[in-house]
């Protein structure tokens, strides 16, 4: 049934374990707007034809002396008082608030540049280095603190994203330079990049495959070519091999 | 003078002509240019803006043909381009990424500063609010005056941009640092000050229709008795008065940003190429979003406002018969307008919005739907029981409606911020806010137009040019904005001047940027006629047979045929609400505000 209705309105594919509910909330937010448009619709179509002074001599000093409408009124706003109530307020608490754990995802610090963007894990060991403004220069965007030991099997990539399937996904996004957006439509995840802020986000993809980042936020002239980044999900053993051969890159940013 | 007078309006008038003979201006310079009649500059304001329109619209079409073909050269004015503006620009006759940034970012100042607002609020508000509400001209003509100078010249500052080193503005109509200071052009500069033009200009005029309204009422013209019009204006002049100066002072720190090395709206660490940028650091970037906002938001509202103000006279008029919920519909626009400050950051969402504030935002843009669907129905509901007449000006204001109500209704998936996790910044956004301001505001100043043209030059313009311009503008406004909430809903982002090529999406949803490139190209052939049958009307058009030939109730069309310096021959006294047609009992169907009741 639903499926039907992703299909008329043209939604991508899914392949986050909550991208279902986006759908859905997109879907009943519609079909509100579809019953009030055709209602308004067939009405004014009828209203035009029989009070077309043509047809209709004389106009009617009163006009209409019914509440209908009112009622029509108190059942929108009860409709979208059950949506923001009981959809909308505590599915974006999730999104917003309740934050996986660490230990149970794959972390990653994203910060974005005109016109790529760099990706940093923990490496095997899970842990970052110790980072610091101070370090933060052209060759070391992160603030890397070379001394720092657990820092030494970090993975930095830039573009390509790995991700294990069915595991919670944390990214840190941040930006070096101008506002982006970093937008993984397939995982229905969006979160601007805002240099100066580094703001959380989660999701848990269910499907493997390669999905396209998409920078959502005008970045410059090279916005429309900013589209090398990829979020390759793929199954737990891919990822730790992909990471193993990555590892100890540290400090030759790609 | 007219302030002086305020007091004894009646009296005022018996003077009337004697007094005008006295101070009507005559020179060229005092009657056209520097005019300080409210008429004149509504004038000055109607053709300044309607330039600007077509220029706006201009630069959207060869956006559009440009993402429809990317890659290649713009047809006969990619040549033209390259001359005027350098082959940096527009190389081999393509508009380059930067170029089109510029148009993207100019189209909408241009259209929403320049075009759209000084339409309804310079042209309509000033011309209209003093004949409706009898008096013989704003509170302050001088302000008036200045206003539209200063309008006009942030108007050349704008177009000026476009030939400084580096071209126009390129950041978006919203100017988002760190952007706006990285992009290495003056003209984000030239953007600044022109806006700081713009907005004083508002101010001006904004102060202007508040005391005009307050003050300078006929005797009897009550609030209650005032046109729905004016008090659209009364609420869109609030708006712009109370949130226009949050903007002007952020633009004036965004100019020092970027002139004088502060650092208001940069953070520190920032590293622009291959540098850390040499700035103080320690700002903000959503600073200047929320004070962006805090007047983008409102701003909507005013461009809505007398867009409703302007239907419901029309409505009335050709329905033959009251508005449906007259004191509805003022409230309804009160409380529009308090609501509209405090649903801004719905703009915001995916900036890392905790859940305490998003609610509180979503939760007031519901709110906020209220009195919309509520000033829709009453409009709807207004028709019933008519007797409607359909001339150019009813058309365009009854395409209004459904039209306006997919802008509308489409801002609810945007509203609440789980839906706009998946539709921020797609097109599914461009679709929805061009449903509310282009077959919506922009067919309610087409229908103005109509409606008021014979009151403003004593002729009609023709009805069958007309009916095809309506019919052209809302078949192809249809075609154009349609099919972006399917490119949305797939998923396609707005700004990119390619068309979105480079990302992976559906081929059909790349194809439909064809489709809308040829629902442009209709829609700019369904211009034609309207600005011929404009120019044409002025001189040739068929000469109205009475002063009021709409059979309307309202003072405007009490006045002379045109209005003359005073406006009206003789004293205006209100005895009854806007909108008495059709009253049971009455001779005629519509029954003048300023007819003497029988004793």
């Amino acid at each position: 049934m639903m499926e039907f209705f992703y299909k008329i309105l043209g939604l991508p594919e899914v392949a986050s374990t909550h991208g279902h509910k986006v759908d859905e909330f997109i879907v009943y937010i519609h079909w509100l707007m579809i019953a009030l448009f055709f209602g308004w619709l067939v009405y004014f179509v009828y209203t035009l034809y029989k009070f077309n002074a043509r047809r209709t001599k004389k106009a009617n000093y009163f006009g209409v002396r019914n509440h209908f409408s009112t009622y029509i009124e108190l059942a929108v706003v009860g409709f979208e008082t059950i949506l923001l109530l009981f959809l909308a307020v505590p599915l974006w608490g999730e999104v917003v608030g309740k934050l996986p754990k660490e230990s149970d995802s794959t972390v990653i610090q994203v910060v974005a540049q005109q016109f790529a963007w760099n990706a940093r894990y923990g490496g095997p060991d899970g842990k970052f280095g110790a980072q610091d403004m101070e370090f933060v220069n052209n060759d070391n965007l992160f603030g890397i603190d070379p001394a720092d030991t657990a820092g030494k099997d970090d993975v930095q990539v830039l573009n390509e994203i790995h991700v294990p399937v069915d595991k919670p996904v944390l990214c840190y996004v941040s930006s070096k330079d101008v506002i982006h957006s970093f937008r993984v439509r397939e995982m229905r995840a969006t979160q601007d990049a805002i240099p100066g802020m580094r703001i959380p986000l989660w999701f848990v993809p269910n499907k493997t495959g390669t999905f396209q980042i998409f920078c959502a936020q005008l970045c410059g002239g090279g916005h429309a070519q900013m589209a090398g980044g990829r979020l390759v999900v793929e199954s737990q053993e891919d990822f730790k091999r992909w990471q193993a051969s990555k590892s100890g890159a540290t400090l030759n940013f790609e | 003078m007219a302030s002086s007078n305020a007091a004894t309006h009646s009296h005022a008038h018996d003077h009337a002509h004697a007094h005008d003979d006295h101070h009507a201006p005559t020179g060229f310079w005092t009657n056209y240019i520097f005019s300080t009649d409210h008429k004149v500059v509504g004038i000055q304001y109607g053709v300044t803006a309607l330039f600007f329109m077509l220029f706006g619209f201009g630069l959207m079409m060869m956006m559009r043909w440009q993402i429809a073909h990317p890659g290649e050269a713009l047809p006969v004015l990619g040549p033209l381009l390259e001359k005027l503006l350098g082959s940096n620009m527009a190389g081999k006759g393509i508009i380059s990424p930067d170029l089109y940034n510029s148009f993207g970012a100019m189209h909408g100042t241009i259209m929403v500063f320049l075009a759209i607002v000084p339409l309804a609020t310079g042209a309509f508000g000033n011309y209209l609010v003093p004949i409706q509400i009898g008096a013989i001209d704003m509170a302050f003509p001088k302000l008036n005056m200045a206003s539209f100078q200063l309008y006009f010249w942030g108007g050349v500052v704008m177009f000026t941009s476009f030939f400084v080193p580096g071209g126009a503005a390129q950041a978006g109509w919203t100017s988002y640092p760190p952007l706006a200071n990285a992009i290495p052009t003056d003209g984000q500069t030239y953007w600044l000050i022109g806006m700081v033009f713009l907005i004083s200009s508002s101010l001006l005029g904004s102060a202007n229709i508040i005391a005009t309204i307050i003050q300078l009422r006929a005797p009897g013209m009550t609030w209650m008795r005032m046109p729905f019009f004016v008090w659209s204006q009364f609420v869109a002049a609030f708006l712009l008065l109370l949130a226009f100066p949050p903007l002007e002072a952020a633009g004036v720190m965004q100019l020092m940003d970027k002139v004088f090395g502060t650092s208001f709206f940069l953070p520190t660490g920032l590293a622009v190429g291959g540098d850390l940028a040499n700035i103080s650091g320690g700002g903000s970037p959503l600073l200047w979003q929320h004070l962006f906002w805090f007047l983008a938001h409102p701003e909507v509202y005013v461009l809505i406002l007398p867009a409703l103000g302007i239907i419901s006279e029309i409505i009335a008029c050709n329905t033959r018969k009251p508005l449906w919920g007259y004191k509805t519909l003022v409230y309804s626009a009160l409380m529009l307008g308090f609501i509209s400050f405090i649903v801004w950051a719905h703009h915001m969402y995916m900036t890392g919005m905790s859940t305490k504030i998003a609610t509180f935002f979503q939760t007031t843009t519901m709110i906020i739907s209220i009195p919309s669907v509520i000033i829709l129905t009453c409009l709807l509901l207004s028709l019933w029981g008519g007797s409607i007449r359909f001339n150019t000006p009813m058309l365009f204001a009854t395409a209004f409606l459904p039209m306006f109500a997919i802008g509308g209704l489409t801002g609810l998936p945007l509203g609440f911020n789980y839906s706009d996790i998946h539709l921020h910044d797609t097109y599914y956004v461009i679709g929805h806010f061009h449903y509310v301001v282009a077959p919506g505001t922009i067919f309610a100043l087409f229908a103005g137009i109509y409606f008021w043209f014979p009151k403003v030059t004593g002729r009609h313009m023709n009805e069958f040019w007309g009916k095809v311009h309506f019919w052209g503008s809302l078949v192809f406004m249809n075609v154009i904005f349609m099919p972006m909430f399917s490119q949305g809903m797939g998923g396609m982002l707005r700004r990119m001047s390619d068309g979105g090529i480079n990302y992976l999406l559906r081929p059909e949803l790349l194809y439909m940027n064809k489709v809308i490139l040829y629902g442009a190209i209709g829609l700019a052939l369904a211009q034609i006629p309207f600005i011929i049958n404009f120019f044409q009307s002025i001189s040739g058009g068929k000469k109205v047979t009475s002063d009021n030939p709409w059979e309307a109730t309202t003072l405007d069309w009490q006045t002379p045929t045109p209005p003359g310096h005073g406006n009206f021959d003789r004293p205006m006294e209100v005895f009854r609400g806007p909108y008495e047609y059709s009253v049971p009992g009455h001779q005629t169907d519509f029954t003048p505000q300023n007819e003497k009741p029988k004793a």
